[in-house]
C-alpha cells in the first residue's frame, strides 16, 4: 500500500505503525510519531494499523538552539 | 492576594535594615535610575537627610521628564460621615457623639453644582465612611450616576469592596480607588482598628488585589503617618506592595499619599510620631526617585506654601478648596470635620500660586469618551 | 548564587545552553559538560527516507539535564501545538521552548502567534518558555497566559551584538512575575554578565559557544561571566558616581528652613 511520509509517497508492507517503524530503521529514543495529524503514543504503536493513503508525520531529535 | 506576600517580610528586621543603611548606600541609590525597594529603604533613612538637597534636584528633574511641569488638581466630596468603625484616632469614630449625615441624592448635585462654582475642576474624589446598609455599592453607583455629568475623571475612597463591586462602580463611570492601608503593622493595626469591618486587616490589605483583578484604572495608597513609630518601615512596606501591584496588575496606574497626623490639641488620640516638613519633603524625592511614574498626591492636610514648594519638586496630585465635612460645599457648610484642612485657599488662589511658581495646574487630564464602558454604551 | 526555579525545578546553574552549529557531536558533548549547564535546547526534524542515525542524544547527558525542545520551523500556534506535542513524546518532557518564527530571513518571532500558542499550551499542561519579542507588553501578556519563564531576545538571533534591547529588557525584568531568560544576540561573556548584573535570571547561549574556536573553552567562559554577573547582581553594584559633591547651598529646599 502506498502512505506518505512527511508528504513523501512510500510504498510500504507493513500493516502497524510498529512495523513501519522496523522498515524505516527509526532510533529508539528522540523519535515522535503522528497518522493523519494525530499524535500516537509509542506504546500504541503496534496497535495503530495503518490504510491506504495515510499521511504520516515523523518527526526526529537534531541539534538546535 | 498580597497578604501572604507581606509574610516574607519581618517588621523588626526591615526597621534594622532601614537604621543600619549609610551614607554609601544612599549614594549609590542617588546614581541609579532604577532604584529597587532597598534603595528607597535608603533614601528615607537618616543616613539621607543630608542629601535632601541632591534628592530634591533629581525627584524634580524625574518629575519633569514623566508629567512635565504641571500638577493635576482635584476635590473631594464627603458623602457621609456615617460610619460603623472605630478607629482610634478618626473623628468620625462610631461612638462620637455627633450629628451623622449621608447626602441624598438632591443633596448631592447640589454640592456638584457648588463644586463647579468654585472652579473648573473635572476630578471628584467621593467619601464615604463605612457603611455598607445605608452607603453601600447602590448609594455609590447613585453618586458616580448623578456625578458624571459634572465631572470627567471620578474616583472614590470607600472602604473596601468586593471584586464585583468594583466591577459594579466601574459601570457606574468610576475611574479610581483610593484606599488608605493606614498601617501594615498587623498586630497593631487590630489596636488602632478594635471593631467593626475596619478590623480585618487582611480583607482590608487583599482589597487593592481585588481592585486590581477588577481592572480598576487607577488604584491610591497611603499609610496614616503617626500610628506607628517607625514611620520609614510602614512606608517601607507601603513600598513593596506598590512594587507587587505593578507587577501583577500592570494595567493599572498607582498614587501615594503620604497623610501625615498632628498632634491633637485636645485630648482625642495622640499621633505616636510628628514627622516634619523636611522628614516629608525627603519622603516625597524617595517615592519619586524610587518610582519616576507614581501619582504623588498631597492633599490640603498640607501648608499653602509648603504644597507650593513640592508641586514643583515632585507632587504632581493636589486637593484644593477642600471642604472634608459631608456636604460642605452647599448642604452643611457646618458639620464636623474629618480632619483640619492646613490650606483653606481657593481654587482660584491655589492654582495662581502654582502659576507662579512656574506649575501648569491641571484641571482635566480625562475624558469620560476614554471609559471604556462609555465607549460600548454609544 | 541563589538556585534559580522554573516551574517548580530549582537550576543552580543561570546558563542555558543551544545545541545547534556545533562542528561535532563531541564538540557538543564537551561544551554542555564546560558550561556547567543544567538545560539544553534541542531541536526536532522531520525524518526522511535513507536519513542517517545521528546519534547526537548520546551526546547528551538526558539524565541530569532538563531537555528543552524548540518549536523551530512552525509557522503559527496552531502548529506550534502540533510540534509541541510531537516534542513531549519524543523528549518524555513537557517543558517547551517555543519559537514561532515565520519569517526565515531574521527569525524574528511572531508575537500575537506566540501568544495564543503559550496559552493553548500552558492549558494543555506545557511548561511554555516562550522566546519573545524585547516588549514588556507582551511579556506581561505571556506571563497571563501562562508561560513559565519568558525569554526575550537581546538582539536578531545570531548576530552576536549584545545587549540591543537593553532598556527594554530592563522594563520587562523589573516587572517580570516569572523567570526572564535573556536570548538571542548574546555574543560575548561580556554581554551574559550585562544581562545578569541588569537582573536577568539566566542566559541562553548558543552560536557564541558552538561557532568559537573552542567551544568548552567559550562554554567555561560564559559560565564564569554568568556566574560574576549573578553574583554582583545579588551583591548589589555600587553606584557609578558622576556628580554627587556637596553642594554649599541649597537652592530646592531652602524653602524647608523658613
Amino acid at each position: 500500500m502506498q502512505v506518505f511520509l512527511n508528504n513523501e509517497a512510500l510504498q510500504t508492507e507493513a500493516a502497524t505503525v510498529s512495523e513501519l517503524s522496523e522498515q524505516l530503521s527509526l532510533p529508539a529514543m528522540g523519535v515522535a510519531l503522528a497518522v493523519d495529524g494525530k499524535l500516537v503514543p509509542k506504546a500504541s504503536w503496534a496497535d495503530t494499523p495503518l490504510h491506504e493513503g495515510a499521511r504520516l508525520t515523523v518527526i526526529k531529535a537534531v541539534c538546535g538552539g | 492576594m498580597f497578604s501572604d506576600e507581606l509574610l516574607n517580610y519581618n517588621w523588626d528586621e526591615t526597621t534594622e535594615a532601614i537604621a543600619a543603611k549609610t551614607a554609601a548606600d544612599v549614594e549609590r541609590a542617588l546614581a541609579k535610575t532604577r532604584l529597587d525597594v532597598d534603595d528607597f529603604m535608603a533614601l528615607i533613612s537618616p543616613a539621607a537627610a543630608p542629601y535632601l538637597e541632591q534628592m530634591a534636584a533629581r525627584s524634580r528633574r524625574f518629575t519633569q521628564e514623566r508629567f512635565g511641569r504641571t500638577v493635576s488638581l482635584f476635590i473631594p466630596l464627603y458623602l457621609t460621615n456615617s460610619c460603623t468603625n472605630s478607629c482610634v484616632y478618626c473623628g468620625f469614630h462610631v461612638a462620637n457623639k455627633m450629628a451623622r449625615t449621608i447626602l441624598t441624592p438632591e443633596e448631592m448635585v447640589r454640592e456638584y453644582e457648588a463644586i463647579k462654582a468654585l472652579g473648573p475642576f473635572e476630578n471628584l474624589l467621593l467619601v464615604t465612611g463605612e457603611n455598607p446598609a445605608k452607603a453601600g455599592v447602590p448609594y455609590l453607583s447613585r453618586a458616580l450616576d448623578l456625578a458624571k455629568p459634572y465631572f470627567s475623571n471620578l474616583k472614590i475612597e470607600v472602604m473596601p469592596l468586593e471584586t464585583e463591586d468594583y466591577r459594579e462602580l466601574t459601570r457606574h463611570g468610576m475611574n479610581g480607588v483610593i484606599c488608605f492601608q493606614e498601617t501594615y503593622h498587623r498586630e497593631n493595626y487590630r489596636l488602632y482598628h478594635p471593631r467593626g469591618m475596619k478590623s480585618n486587616f487582611e480583607w482590608r490589605v487583599n482589597g487593592f488585589d481585588r481592585m486590581g483583578q477588577a481592572g480598576v484604572h487607577s488604584i491610591g495608597m497611603g499609610v496614616l503617618i503617626g500610628l506607628e513609630k517607625e514611620w520609614r518601615t510602614d512606608l517601607t512596606m507601603m513600598a513593596r506592595h506598590l512594587r507587587y501591584l505593578q507587577k501583577h496588575y500592570w494595567r493599572t496606574k498607582y498614587s501615594v499619599n503620604f497623610p501625615r497626623m498632628c498632634p491633637a490639641e485636645n485630648g482625642g488620640f495622640q499621633p505616636n510620631c510628628i514627622m516634619s516638613d523636611r522628614e516629608l519633603a525627603q519622603l516625597t524625592f524617595a517615592m519619586r526617585l524610587f518610582d519616576h511614574d507614581v501619582d504623588i498626591s498631597y492633599s490640603t492636610r498640607e501648608r499653602a506654601g509648603f504644597r507650593d514648594h513640592m508641586a514643583t519638586l515632585g507632587v504632581t496630585t493636589m486637593s484644593a478648596a477642600s471642604r472634608t465635612e459631608p456636604g460642605g460645599y452647599a448642604t452643611h457648610p457646618q458639620a464636623l470635620e474629618q480632619f483640619e484642612v492646613s490650606d483653606p485657599r481657593s481654587a482660584e488662589e491655589v492654582a495662581q500660586a502654582l502659576r507662579r511658581m512656574g506649575v501648569e495646574p491641571v484641571w482635566k487630564d480625562w475624558d469620560a469618551g476614554f471609559d471604556a464602558i462609555h465607549r460600548a454604551a454609544h | 548564587m541563589q538556585n534559580l526555579i522554573i516551574a517548580g525545578r530549582e537550576f543552580s546553574s543561570r546558563l542555558f545552553l543551544g545545541t545547534g552549529k556545533f562542528r561535532s557531536n563531541q564538540e557538543m558533548q564537551q561544551a554542555i559538560e564546560a558550561s556547567g549547564t543544567e538545560m539544553v535546547t534541542l531541536a526536532m526534524k522531520r525524518v526522511e527516507m535513507g536519513d542517517a542515525n545521528d546519534d547526537m542524544l548520546a551526546h547528551i547527558p538526558h539524565q541530569s539535564l532538563q531537555l528543552l525542545p524548540n518549536t523551530s520551523g512552525v509557522r503559527d500556534a496552531e502548529e506550534a501545538v502540533f510540534a509541541a506535542q510531537l516534542a513531549r513524546e519524543a523528549f518524555g518532557t513537557n517543558w517547551l521552548k517555543l519559537e514561532i518564527h515565520p519569517d526565515p530571513r531574521y527569525l524574528l518571532p511572531d508575537s500575537v502567534e506566540t501568544l495564543k500558542a503559550t496559552e493553548a499550551l500552558a492549558k494543555m499542561g506545557f511548561v511554555v518558555l516562550p522566546y519573545c519579542q524585547a516588549d514588556p507588553t507582551l511579556c506581561k501578556r505571556l506571563e497571563e497566559a501562562g508561560a513559565a519563564a519568558v525569554m526575550p531576545l537581546g538582539a536578531p538571533i545570531g548576530t552576536n551584538r549584545g545587549l540591543r534591547t537593553r532598556d527594554f529588557l530592563s522594563i520587562i525584568i523589573e516587572q517580570a512575575t516569572v523567570p526572564v531568560v535573556v536570548d538571542a544576540g548574546i555574543g560575548a561573556p561580556s554581554h551574559a554578565a550585562e544581562a545578569m548584573e541588569m537582573g536577568a535570571s539566566a542566559c541562553l547561549v548558543n552560536t557564541a559557544i558552538a561557532v568559537a574556536g573552542q567551544p568548552a573553552a567559550m562554554a567555561a567562559a560564559f559560565k564564569k561571566a554568568v556566574e560574576a554577573g549573578r553574583e554582583a547582581y545579588e551583591a548589589g553594584l555600587p553606584a557609578q558616581i558622576h556628580s554627587l559633591e556637596a553642594q554649599a547651598s541649597s537652592p530646592l529646599t531652602s524653602f524647608l528652613n523658613d
